[in-house]
């Protein structure tokens, strides 16, 4: 948990980059910071991934906070806050910025060009993040059969998604995983 | 403040002054479990009336046409709508706030004990349910997409899906290569 100076510029100059490309949001990112969290820089093990993601889930908030635990996990206090501000302070300037601008493009036809190209994007974005995550949290059998349950009821029914993750706690901690 | 008051036939959106939106912005944050926007058309538009529902769709449209996380980014175009700056800083704050605290804690306290068995399974159970919260998530919203005819959008998402899921390619490549073909096609059979 050494919070060395080029460790945070790591984590603030890579979260910068990655907001630009959270194309459907923050969870549409997590392939990607996968990817850096654990196969390039080594900050953690599929498992603990796991983990933080799924402390991020049932944490009320927006989805982004998975990028506060892995920036304290990397480098403490200060690095959940530089990875939170990283991960949030460029788009949060265009939010700024074009919101004041969008009234007067919103019905353009490039706008609407590339919205079009957006939208599949963030879909198979989000695939590619369940894959990601599907994997990662398949440590057993169980685990893989938990996922597979929870995918279909919440697909089907409408079902506050706590009750769900309350029972997957039960059964992990009755050591069925 | 004022929601018991009965609202006129035509409701002007009302004007929230900076504490009422640095409140609003927490209570939609601690009430949301992955589903903040709900909680945010909830409490803008039908508890509080700071927006009408087209002016909601509006802000929607935009946030969603920006990347980075969505509600983020609506929190900001709406405090700046309608307090500036300020209004701008202390909807984010407000959003972000509480559960960085709670987030960070948690995070503490599995820095700390994260390493104890029964922990562990607790969490491997809770990471399972998550991670199938996510599948239907993509399912969900890759709904309109499977009823329509197959074509570019289909192929777009596909792409996306496997460089990014399956052959782990590095984001930057894969959205740097797909997203200006896909404007181009779209522009092109848009005329």
């Amino acid at each position: 948990m050494s919070s060395g100076i080029g460790t945070l510029l790591t984590l603030a100059g890579y979260f910068a980059l990655l907001s630009l490309f959270a194309i459907g949001g923050a969870n549409a990112a997590l392939p990607e910071m996968h990817r850096l969290a654990v196969e390039v820089m080594h900050w953690m093990n599929d498992r603990e991934f796991a983990d933080m993601f799924a402390i991020a889930q049932v944490t009320p908030g927006p989805n982004v906070i998975v990028v506060t635990l892995i920036g304290y996990h990397v480098a403490g206090l200060l690095g959940a806050f530089v990875a939170t501000l990283a991960m949030c302070g460029p788009t949060c300037l265009f939010a700024f910025f074009i919101g004041q601008v969008w009234d007067r493009f919103k019905d353009a036809p490039w706008r609407m060009a590339i919205q079009a190209a957006l939208v599949p994007v963030s879909i198979g974005l989000i695939g590619a993040s369940a894959a990601v995550i599907a994997r990662a949290a398949a440590q057993s059998w169980v685990a893989v059969a938990v996922t597979v349950v929870t995918a279909v009821v919440t697909y089907t029914i409408r079902v506050n998604p706590l009750w769900i993750f309350a029972g997957a706690a039960l059964l992990g901690l009755g050591g069925m995983m | 403040m004022s929601e018991s008051t009965p609202t006129p036939v035509q409701p002007a959106p009302i004007a929230p002054n900076p504490l009422q939106l640095f409140v609003a912005f927490s209570l939609i944050s601690v009430s949301g479990f992955g589903g903040v926007l709900y909680w945010s058309r909830r409490m803008m538009v039908d508890e509080r009336k700071w927006m009408t529902a087209e002016e909601f769709n509006e802000a929607y449209a935009l946030c969603n046409f920006l990347p980075g996380p969505n509600i983020v980014n609506f929190s900001v175009v709406f405090g700046r709508q309608v307090g500036g700056t300020v209004g701008a800083l202390v909807a984010l704050l407000g959003l972000l706030g509480p559960p960085f605290l709670v987030v960070t804690l948690l995070g503490l306290l599995y820095a700390y004990y994260g390493d104890i068995p029964a922990l562990q399974r607790v969490l491997a159970g809770v990471a399972a349910a998550a991670a199938g919260l996510t599948v239907s998530t993509g399912l969900k919203m890759a709904g309109p997409l499977l009823r329509q005819r197959p074509g570019f959008a289909h192929a777009l998402a596909m792409a996306a899906f496997l460089a990014v899921g399956i052959l782990r390619w590095p984001i930057y490549w894969v959205l740097g290569a797909l997203i200006p073909c896909g404007i181009a096609v779209a522009w092109w059979t848009r005329r």
